[in-house]
């Protein structure tokens, strides 16, 4: 059995990779953050207590279009509804730890410390609960303290960004930088363009919400075809 | 600019909430296998979501007032395309901020 120790490292190794990814990103949404009129510790603690950019983005974004507090909460909770099937597929792993080291994984639970660990976790059979626990931590260490730090960092930056440099756009950007390196099945597309599609053709709906309407027609198209394709599978 | 009482609002529940859902089968639910249709719709939620929230501003961009601009849909585009093809997230940022400068340069 491999000691805990030695496990933690593996996690950490793992996870450092995910600085190159994380930083630019936590330095966007600082930068986007400061654009829309928030302060460095209104920006960090907003990075600490919700440690999920995509729905970070998304919150900023909608209280900028001036949408009101609720579609603002539904849309990024819902943005973050992946946190849930996140917890679902470690919990198998996990669920046995005690009740603050459950509080724990939750809180570092993020896109990084799940797909690192699910994966590590198939490679390695006998991994025990602390082997595992201490693979999860290990990921995480690098990556959650740096989406925190890069926010300080583009709040900092963000107070020097000339009007000049089209930062409307960076929100865009980014969401199509995390969206289509995933679009790896006919399912994914299919909810993609259909969200895309549906978003379009909702734009009418009052305080943004048919984004929302949008992301759960797309959500649903989605699990139609794989479940489609996945029964046709099974028909062959 | 943002309300800074809608800020502090949203902070606190939408910390809560995201929380919540990170928390909600380890803590709450144990380790009871979830129905597959559920994780089949969890599954698709970001390459649903994020879409849906930027297609109209990729279409109509607040910043030209609502009307179409050729940098803004170019770099999307581009951005698209590398993201399928590369399938790297840095790459994809930098080619949609390239053809963005690009763009906003040449049509001044």
């Amino acid at each position: 059995m491999q000691s805990t120790k030695s496990v933690y490292w593996q996690g950490v190794q793992a996870g450092a990779p995910f600085i190159l990814i994380v930083a630019p990103f936590g330095t966007l949404f600082g930068v986007v953050a400061s654009e829309a009129g928030m302060n460095l510790f209104e920006a960090v603690v907003m990075s600490a207590l919700i440690v999920a950019g995509a729905a970070q983005f998304t919150a900023v974004q909608l209280m900028s279009e001036q949408a009101p507090t609720l579609i603002v909460l539904a849309a990024a909770l819902t943005v973050n509804l992946r946190m849930a099937m996140y917890s679902a597929s470690l919990t198998p792993h996990l669920g046995g730890a005690g009740g603050w080291m459950r509080v724990a994984v939750a809180y570092f639970t993020v896109d990084q410390s799940y797909a690192c660990s699910v994966a590590a976790y198939e490679a390695n059979p006998d991994w025990a609960l602390p082997q595992k626990l201490a693979f999860f931590f290990g990921v995480a260490t690098p990556v959650v303290p740096v989406w925190v730090g890069s926010t300080i960092f583009g709040v900092l930056m963000g107070a020097r960004v000339p009007d000049n440099w089209a930062l409307d756009f960076a929100i865009p950007i980014t969401f199509i930088a995390i969206v289509a390196p995933i679009l790896r099945t006919r399912a994914h597309r299919a909810a993609a363009l259909t969200g895309i599609g549906a978003s379009l053709l909702l734009a009418w709906m009052p305080y943004s919400s048919g984004v929302i309407v949008a992301g759960l027609i797309g959500m649903a198209v989605g699990a139609e075809v794989e479940r489609r394709a996945m029964f046709a599978e099974g028909a062959r | 600019m943002i309300d800074k009482g809608q800020l502090w609002v949203v902070i606190a529940l939408l910390g809560l909430g995201s929380f919540g859902l990170r928390y909600v089968f380890p803590g709450l639910v144990g380790d009871r296998p979830l129905p597959p249709w559920i994780l089949r719709h969890l599954r698709y939620t970001a390459v649903a979501v994020l879409p849906a929230l930027i297609a109209p501003l990729v279409l109509w961009p607040p910043a030209t007032g609502g009307s179409p601009d050729a940098a803004r849909l170019g770099a999307a585009l581009v951005a698209t395309v590398v993201g399928l093809t590369t399938r790297s997230v840095v790459g994809t940022m930098l080619a949609g901020a390239a053809v963005l400068y690009l763009g906003l340069y040449l049509t001044g």
